[in-house]
């Protein structure tokens, strides 16, 4: 029941970290819910619908299908999270120079939602399939203790939920006049973290090279596979061998989303309560 | 108020979520399926050696795989067992899920002499390998 319990933590672990994000990013947003809520529902439906098709999407592409796909959500997660820093980078200022509340919400309220609920489903779904599968070779199996090792994925599953609600309840702490510029950091570094993970998808279906086998090597001092190590994967992208291609993806993707942000954001307004907003 | 009209478009927009999302849903599943069949790879090297591993409910046969140095070769792993495998190797940055019956290629090397470990993610505790790169 334990292991069972610690396998689909670590599935669930990453789309609770994003979703966590996703809810501290759209703080004070009207329906929020209804609309993070939805993303999660598709995406636990693309799961199941990835899962039945696992053997099909292996075999597609020479073999190669389940590491394009992969690659695929990923490129698409990254592009939705760069749209989504730099639209904020260009109204944020607009957000700020509000000064009466009701303003301000008009403003908040109109920031658009989906490309971070796309984001949500999208991890849901690439996260889920995994479960999904995990889950449906325990009933398959037919063992005897089904029902205690489905009791330890229902604990895996609040564990890890638990995690992602533990990260949106400890970015709430952060003043709201910083929230904005913590979470536009936070799907900076998600963004570059998926960038590098698709890179790796990439080698892996042999499409591009490794550059260098690995950069760097801090495997016994910090386990890519440990709690910290997977939390700091999906928050920074830490990887603890990172091939040079990964480490090429994410400084591009680092430094394209923080240029792309600074050349949509318009000329810097100087009062020091906008000065947050102008640094993101 | 100059953010009047927005509001009241983005009132009806929250108000069809649900439904947009499932259509945003589908738009994204054709985005995922047009990009992973544009990356199509460049013809994989049809001659390149073959190394065949089987995996069965938590164990990998063989358990020790010797394979060239400085070559490129391909793994073909098959499911033997009940549940579904997950072929996982942090030295050698694969990750490839197998469900019950199913064969999975992984496209490896050219690797340096030297020991590289794999596991399967679904059984860390007893699914263990070494390929040796001589």
């Amino acid at each position: 029941m334990l292991s069972t319990a610690i396998i689909v933590f670590r599935e669930v672990l990453e789309a609770a970290l994003i979703v966590g994000i996703v809810l501290a990013a759209s703080e004070g947003l009207a329906r929020r819910g209804l609309w993070i809520g939805s993303g999660i529902a598709v995406g636990l439906g693309g799961a199941l619908v990835v899962a039945l098709s696992a053997g099909a999407i292996a075999a597609a592409v020479s073999g190669m299908g389940q590491e394009l796909f992969n690659a695929s959500i990923l490129i698409i997660a990254v592009i939705m999270l760069g749209w989504h820093n730099v639209w904020m980078g260009r109204h944020g200022r607009e957000l700020a120079r509000e000064m009466n509340t009701v303003g301000r919400d008009v403003v908040a309220g109109n920031r658009p939602m989906y490309m971070l609920v796309a984001v949500v489903g999208l991890a849901v779904l690439r996260e889920g399939s995994e479960v999904v599968l995990f889950l449906y070779g325990i009933a398959a199996a037919q063992q005897e203790q089904v029902g205690l090792m489905f009791a330890g994925g229902m604990l895996g599953l609040v564990l890890g939920a638990g995690m992602g609600l533990l990260l949106y309840l400890g970015m709430l702490r952060i003043p709201s006049k910083y929230l904005f510029n913590a979470t536009s950091w936070l799907i900076t570094l998600l963004a570059a973290g998926m960038a590098s993970q698709a890179a790796g998808f990439l080698v892996q279906a042999d499409m591009l090279p490794t550059l260098a086998p690995s950069l760097w090597d801090t495997s016994s001092l910090l386990p890519q596979k440990s709690l910290l190590g997977r939390l700091l994967q999906t928050l920074v992208g830490y990887t603890d061998r990172p091939m040079g291609i990964q480490v090429l993806f994410y400084i591009v993707t680092l430094g394209g989303i923080a240029m792309l942000m600074r050349a949509y954001s318009g000329v810097p307004v100087g009062k020091s309560t906008n000065a947050v907003t102008a640094e993101i | 108020m100059r953010h009047g009209r927005t509001s009241q478009a983005d009132t009806l927009l929250n108000k069809l979520a649900p439904a947009r999302v499932a259509i945003l849903g589908l738009s994204l599943l054709g985005a995922t399926a047009w990009l992973t069949l544009s990356l199509m790879p460049v013809a994989v090297a049809a001659d390149m050696p073959v190394y065949n591993l089987i995996t069965k409910d938590g164990l990998f046969t063989p358990d020790l795989l010797e394979v060239p140095a400085g070559i490129k070769f391909k793994i073909v792993m098959k499911n033997d067992g009940s549940g579904p495998e997950e072929f996982e190797s942090s030295d050698l940055h694969r990750e490839k899920v197998a469900t019950p019956g199913q064969s999975v290629s992984i496209l490896l090397g050219p690797l340096k002499t030297g020991t590289y470990g794999f596991y399967g993610e679904f059984h860390p505790e007893t699914a263990k390998g070494k390929i040796v790169a001589k």
